[in-house]
């Protein structure tokens, strides 16, 4: 969330608030001439995975009948999952479950620690979101034409429509296939971004008021961290369920 | 804008695809079927509990209605005991009424036999000493004897009279 104090001060003398995005090379790395550095990106990036890993490894580890508390929170993500794919997509999708999962796991779990000050947000990169998103739009669009072949491509021409106005709405329909990764990545990386923003923002009035009025600032600041949780939740979910319905008009083909 | 500085990508991009294809193995092969091996097991559990519950349930009511047979059968059973009895001690206590009516009968008939015969015989003798009376009477008042055999038919005749 919050970047290290004292790094990055704008010209107003006000910290800098997109100074926390700033990516900073860890571990210099270089293959075949492409950068590969480990970065603090790339650090919370393993974090994440461990501590995703060790949670969903670790809590059912009793394997117990009668979930403890850490057993029920796994498995209700695994239930959450599994029946968003369900509803959205039905049987046929719960193929692509384990992706899904770990889609969802890996976005909510870059939020959460996202959330926690002083760490970096993975996802308020356009960059990763996006190559999430790409991930996810030519997987379905691969998974289209494996299933339906050639015929995928009726999926871009509305049925019931008069014959004059079909081109214009193919492509219609083909533009707005091909801003889904867009809409799906910017969704997500503006949402963080813009967060972790006017909270560093906040912040860093309530430590320029001082004692004297940092109270007001800091008023507001505490409910919107609740709405920043809920808000990283929400987009994680919104990713996963998007991913979905996606799939499941590359596997039925319904509009 | 940090987002937008275009020699970031590489790396992120290299390892968003490390990190993400690791999350993603260790998902598939050991999270996902842990857990799923959790929640299956305890529906498993449920089921067969289920199971277990309607069976055992299953055997009760029929023990309830083996219980509820033999009950029947057994009161059923007692009644005709009973009713057996009642009817052998009707029988019993008709033939002992029976054999002691006729005994009372027997000694009644013979009583009254007796009591005829000394009926008769106190009768017969009213006449005789009767006759006698008679006769003495007779002799006191008219001072001499009268035949004997007179007297006796005239008693015999009043005596029918009568």
């Amino acid at each position: 969330m919050a970047s290290a104090a004292g790094d990055g001060h704008g010209g107003s003398g006000l910290p800098d608030p997109m100074h926390q995005f700033e990516i900073k090379r860890l571990v210099p790395l270089e293959i075949f001439d492409i950068d590969a550095s480990f970065t603090n990106a790339s650090l919370f990036m393993v974090l994440v995975v461990v501590i995703v890993g060790l949670f969903l490894f670790l809590s059912v580890k009793s394997r117990s009948l009668v979930p403890g508390r850490m057993q029920s929170v796994a498995e209700i993500m695994y239930e959450f999952v599994a029946n968003m794919i369900r509803d959205n997509v039905g049987t046929a999708g719960m193929k692509f479950f384990p992706f899904v999962f770990t889609l969802f796991m890996f976005v909510l779990g870059c939020n959460m620690i996202g959330m926690v000050p002083y760490s970096f947000t993975v996802t308020s990169h356009i960059i990763v979101t996006f190559a999430l998103a790409a991930v996810v739009f030519i997987g379905v669009t691969i998974i289209g034409f494996v299933k339906h072949g050639i015929g995928f491509v009726k999926f871009f021409v509305p049925s019931g429509v008069p014959a004059p106005l079909l081109p214009l709405l193919v492509v219609i329909e083909i533009i707005s296939y091909l801003t889904r990764p867009i809409s799906l990545s910017v969704r997500l990386f503006a949402n963080m971004m813009a967060g972790h923003t006017m909270l560093k923002v906040f912040g860093a009035f309530v430590v320029a008021l001082g004692a004297l009025g940092g109270w007001a600032p800091l008023l507001f600041m505490i409910p919107f961290t609740g709405l920043e949780f809920l808000v990283a939740f929400l987009q994680a979910y919104v990713f996963a369920i998007l991913t979905c319905i996606y799939l499941n008009d590359a596997l039925h083909m319904h509009h | 804008m940090p987002q937008l500085v275009l020699t970031d990508f590489a790396p992120q991009l290299i390892w968003l695809a490390i990190t993400f294809i690791g999350l993603y193995l260790f998902m598939s092969r050991v999270a996902i079927p842990r857990i799923a091996n959790v929640i299956e097991q305890r529906q498993d559990r449920i089921s067969r509990d289920l199971d277990e519950a309607e069976k055992l349930k299953k055997e009760t009511e029929n023990a309830l209605a083996a219980y509820e047979q033999s009950m029947a059968e057994a009161r059923a059973k007692a009644h005709a005991i009973a009713q057996e009895n009642r009817d052998k001690l009707h029988g019993e206590i008709d033939a002992e009424r029976q054999a002691v009516e006729q005994k009372i009968s027997e000694k009644m008939a013979e009583a009254e036999n007796r009591i005829k015969a000394s009926k008769e015989s106190a009768l017969s003798e009213i006449n005789a000493i009767a006759g006698e009376t008679a006769g003495s009477i007779v002799e006191a008042l008219i001072g001499k004897q009268v035949d004997k055999s007179e007297i006796d038919k005239i008693v015999a005749q009043e005596a029918q009279g009568n």
